[in-house]
Parts: C-alpha cells; structure tokens; sequence
C-alpha cells in the first residue's frame, strides 16, 4: 500500500512523523499479520508504565487503520507513524496504569 | 450443571470409531511409512486407506488428496503453492472480503510479493455475486478462492456458478471447505473445483489432519520441501494416527451425512424462530442458503462476549464467531462485509449443532436465550432508549 493509498483509509486517526521519536519499549512484528498486531499492542501495553511510550514495527498495512483504531477504543494515545521504505514504526503512549 | 456444546464449527469430540482406528497407530504399528519392513507397511497401508477414504467423502480420486497437518495449512498450500506455479502466467487472484484469515493474510503476504488480489464484497445476507467475479477477472488472473461455506455466518456460496465462469477463462479455482466438508454434500466434480481445502476435526476426526484436494495435473509448488512424502508435495514424517483418524472420520461422515443433517436442521431452525421472537435479534447469513447446524445472530446492545460468559456459565458454550472480535478489539470482517454497522458487530453470537445435540438441549437454550439477552440489557449502558431505535439497514430476518 502506498502512502496516497493509506491516506484513503478511514485517516481521521492517521499521523504520519517526518522523525522516528524515543520510546520506552519496543517491538518488532515485522511478518506477523493480523490480528497479531492488536494481540502484541494488548501484550505490550500492559508490560510498560502509564506515560511510557511503546513503539512498534510493522509492515502489516491494516495496522494503519487499526492500531489508531485501537488507541482511542482504549484511551491510549496514538502519537504518530514513522514510514521506512518497506515498514512502519508506530508510537503509543500508555495513558492509565490499569491498562 | 448441565452442558450444552454449540461450537461444533469450532471444532469437534473424537467419533469412538475414530478413536478405535487410530489407537494402533499409537501403539503396535508404530513404523515410519517409509520403512520397507513390516511395521512401516502397517503405517503406510494405514495412509494409503485413509487417503480413499477422504477422497470417497469428496468424491475425489485417491492420487489427488495430500495430507496436511491443519485447515490453514492447506488453504496457505493452495494460495502460494498456485500463485509460485503459475506466476509466469499471471500475477492476479481473486478472494472474497469474508475468507478465514487463512487466506486472507497469506492473499495479503502474496500482495507483498508482487501479486495483485481483488477481494470481492458479498451481499447483506455474504453471499458472493458471480457477475462480480466475472468482471474482476482479468488477463493476469490465476485463482480464484471463494469460501464454499462461512463458519460465521454459516452463508453456502455459488461454487460451482463461479467455477463455470472460471474455466469458462481457464483459470484455477481453490475453495476452503473446512466448514462444509463432512457437515453437507461436497463434490469436486459438482463444484467442479480444481483445490480443496477440508479438515478433520469439522467431522468427529482429529485435530492435526486435514487435506488439500488438488486436482490431477494441477501444478504446485510445495510449501514444505524434504522427502518423498505425499508424492513430493508435503515433506515430513507423516502423522500416521491423525491421518487414519480423518480417513475413518471421513468414511463415518460420507455414511452418516443425510442423517446427520435431517438431526441438526430442525434444531436450528427451531433456534432461529425461537431467536428471532427477541426483539432486535439479527440473523446473520443467509435465511436458507446456510449450514444445516450454523445459527448465527447479531444481537443488538450486548456485546457478543458478554453474552457468551453468561451463557458459558449456564452450561452452554458458544462462539463470537472471530478472533478479530473476541481477541483483538476489532469488528469483525465478515460482519462489517455484509453491512453490520460497527456499533452492532460486536454483539455477535454464533451457534453449531452436531450429532449428540438434543431436542432438550435445544430446549434449554430456547428458554435461556432470551433470559441472557434480557439481564444483559438491563445492565447495558443502552438500557434506556434502544427499544426507540430503528433495525439496522443488514436485517436479513427478523
């Protein structure tokens, strides 16, 4: 999927970062398709601290819609995407510790 | 407490006959199917007759089923193994939007390999439209794999419709029976189908067997490349007690078929009319063309899990019907495809009967049913306001 392409998804949520940005903790699924990326959000998540940032990698190009999707379903917040030529590296800070 | 298991579609118990015949393969005939001395004869006869008796339930020559280890594998088998073989024809398949994820994610890892898919919608009641199909198709297409029956909807596609405008253009046509294979008739020749995807345990046979039907002369590539097993097409040391498992299964199933069917119908059109009495209760799929034991509903105002606990902990288990759904937060595909508005999707609740359900089972669940769906909407944050509310455009059946 190109980028032009991505942008026709539901992108109300879509945040695209010209930089790849610090995170806390990280995680490569790179191969994994869904609905493994929302299972290893769910995992991740639950593993690092409210404030902390999460970042996953990626080339499963449903995420685009889906881990935004997930963030405000969840109350999390969905910071942004940074696109590499063939994956993307997406940021997620938890919001509350229950989670 | 009394039990009551509605998932068959999920999976099944073991038939005792099943059981029985792979019980030796566990113990004295032990061999490698590939050992030339007695106890790999035993193993490999052992193969050999479960590979008839597979082909008998699909009316399939023996030399055409390759054993596989599960449903997934051999939908994954036919995707890429047609895709590599005729890549140099074309580089285009067709799928439906309402695919198990077994073909619909490894569609989308073919996509990233330079393949083009079209994933055709289906209509409000998920069924696949062949004129669809026939416009999809272009110069470069090489597959067409439609689900021959959805195990969340329970929706029976036009197979053998779409198949005739296929050769019509010589193109290949694989359908993912798990669903159908054993629980209604399904014949290769009738679907007139080129590959085949069905699996044990949907008909009483063991978890860990399953087969791709691939059509003799059909080209292609295996995923698994070693020895000479399955004719070269599968490597690896064959699960012999799994594989005599599903041929004993698929014999049983083939004999007991019409009987097994004219049990399960009537109790799930008796769960349907029963359902439906509750206001805002959706059936999902098609009112006729559906699975004889697949009862699938939208509830609306509950979420589908919710409805599961409680129901789970009256003794009946059910299913959401997907993983996307119950595991991940997500709507579920299928449902979105035959227009459930997101809100609604996720009240989602399948029901599967089988051989040991009962007219008193079917009882049971008539009068729980409806009580579940009242407590919870007494608890839901929509309890006020929902009875005001209009049916949502997708009502198929109310």
């Amino acid at each position: 999927m190109s980028l032009a392409e991505a942008h026709q998804l539901d992108n109300s949520r879509l945040k695209f970062l010209n930089e790849p940005m610090a995170a806390d903790a990280e995680t490569d699924i790179i191969y994994m398709m869904c609905p493994m990326h929302l299972l290893t959000l769910e995992d991740k998540v639950k593993e690092i601290k409210a404030g902390q940032i999460l970042s996953i990698l990626t080339d499963y190009d449903g995420a685009l819609e889906d881990i935004p999707g997930w963030c405000h379903k969840t109350g999390n917040e969905f910071l942004g995407i940074y696109e590499n030529a063939d994956h993307y590296k997406f940021y997620i800070k938890k919001i509350k510790e229950s989670q | 407490m009394k039990e009551i298991y509605m998932d068959h579609v999920a999976t099944n118990p073991l038939h005792p006959e099943v059981l029985d015949a792979m019980m030796p393969y566990f113990k004295e005939h032990y061999g490698n199917p590939l050992s030339l001395y007695e106890p790999g004869m035993k193993a490999r006869e052992a193969i050999e007759n479960a590979r008839a008796g597979a082909a008998e339930l699909i009316n399939a020559k023996t030399g055409e089923i390759i054993f596989t280890a599960s449903g997934a594998e051999s939908n994954n088998f036919a995707l890429k193994g047609i895709a590599y073989a005729f890549q140099n024809k074309g580089k285009h398949i067709i799928v439906s939007k309402i695919e198990h994820h077994s073909i619909l994610n490894p569609a989308r890892f073919l996509e990233k390999q330079g393949f083009a898919v079209t994933y055709l919608p289906v209509d409000n009641h998920g069924l696949v439209n062949p004129s669809h199909v026939e416009k999809a198709i272009t110069d470069e297409t090489i597959l067409i794999s439609i689900i021959h029956a959805s195990p969340e909807i329970g929706t029976i596609q036009p197979i053998a419709e779409i198949s005739r405008i296929a050769k019509e253009k010589g193109i290949i046509v694989h359908t993912d029976s798990v669903a159908s294979a054993g629980n209604i008739p399904v014949d290769v020749l009738e679907l007139n189908v080129d590959l085949m995807t069905f699996s044990a345990h949907q008909f009483y046979g063991p978890k860990g067997a399953a087969a791709l039907y691939v059509r003799e002369g059909t080209r292609i590539v295996p995923l698994i490349y070693g020895g000479i097993q399955e004719g070269g097409r599968r490597a690896g040391t064959e699960n012999v007690p799994a594989i005599a498992g599903m041929g004993k299964a698929a014999e049983i199933a083939k004999r007991d078929l019409q009987k097994r069917i004219d049990h399960v119908t009537p109790l799930r059109d008796s769960i349907i009319s029963s359902a439906l009495k509750t206001d805002k209760v959706i059936l999902t799929g098609h009112p006729e063309k559906r699975l004889p034991g697949h009862a699938s509903f939208v509830v609306e105002y509950i979420e589908g899990e919710a409805m599961l606990l409680m129901l789970a902990a009256k003794g009946i288990y059910s299913a959401s019907g997907s993983a996307c759904s119950s595991k991940a937060l997500k709507s579920s595909p299928v449902l979105i495809s035959i227009g459930v508005p997101v809100h609604l999707a996720q009240g989602s609740v399948v029901f599967t009967l089988g051989k040991g359900t009962t007219g008193e089972d079917i009882n049971y669940f008539n009068e729980t049913f409806p009580q579940v769906i009242s407590r919870l909407r007494e608890i839901s944050p929509y309890a006020k306001g929902w009875e005001e509310t209009e049916a949502p455009a997708c009502t198929a059946k109310k």
